[in-house]
């Protein structure tokens, strides 16, 4: 019922015609790392059956996981796994009602790109 | 019905109706990822790489084996309620029902497979 007049009517202006700010930005990014995220697990959870099926299905998974398009795949899903996380750290504090102004909110955002690049880094370095 | 009253029916509704007990369980699962992503992360990652004998005794061991499947466990649920909002903002309609039960199959699928496997793993 609420579709009947969808596209029909005038509609404020959206995305398209604001220039971009750290704080949509890096918004919109936590949406796309945390939902990107399902190919890298999805890759992980099919290691963890190969293991456990047998050697061969093993080979096969290992191979995918530790090939270039592999190790590409799970260097990108680190980072948006960091990002992720310290991008709903960053809710979290929000919802506590803390560094809710815009100055506070982009020095987050823009911390959260910073960290979620040094732990890659430091992951890459330790795994 | 005799004693149900219009502001009792209206009480602790809100204008959307429903979305906090949504609300809700994406904070909680996400606190509990905070805690699980990092010790998931520096658990598995040595067991990537290494050869099969390697990686199944490595995983034959309690610690590493729970953390697996407790992230993966709070994880599928956080990604199945996460991706159902993202559904809701760009996709209407019959198409948006279908992608949302979809989601949910994947999502509840891909932790029970991996469960399976881990206990496999692990007993």
């Amino acid at each position: 019922m609420a579709d009947v007049n969808r596209g029909n009517r005038p509609l404020s202006p959206h995305l398209t015609i604001y220039r971009p700010q750290w704080t949509s930005m890096t918004s919109i990014l936590v949406r796309i790392t945390g939902n990107g995220l399902i190919v890298g697990a999805l890759l992980i959870v099919w290691w963890f059956v190969a293991l456990a099926a047998g050697p061969e299905a093993y080979a096969m998974a290992d191979a995918v996981i530790t090939s270039w398009f592999g190790d590409l795949v799970m260097i990108l899903s680190v980072w948006a796994l960091w990002y992720h996380l310290l991008g709903g750290l960053r809710h979290l504090i929000w919802d506590a009602g803390y560094m809710l102004d815009v100055n506070k909110g982009e020095m987050l955002g823009q911390g959260s790109v910073i960290a979620a690049t040094l732990l890659t880094v430091f992951t890459a370095i330790v795994v | 019905m005799a004693y149900m009253t219009d502001r009792k029916r209206a009480i602790g509704n809100g204008s959307a109706k429903s979305g906090t007990e949504h609300h809700w369980q994406m904070i909680i699962s996400s606190v509990a990822l905070l805690l699980l992503v990092p010790f998931f992360v520096f658990t598995f990652g040595p067991a990537l790489g290494g050869t099969y004998e390697e990686a199944l005794t490595y995983y034959a061991r309690p610690y590493p084996a729970a953390i697996a499947a407790l992230t993966f466990l709070v994880g599928f649920l956080h990604f199945r309620s996460g991706v159902q909002v993202l559904i809701e903002d760009y996709v209407h309609g019959m198409a948006q029902k279908v992608l949302i039960i979809a989601m949910i199959c994947l999502s509840y699928a891909a932790a029970a497979v991996a469960l399976l496997a881990i206990v496999r793993l692990a007993l």
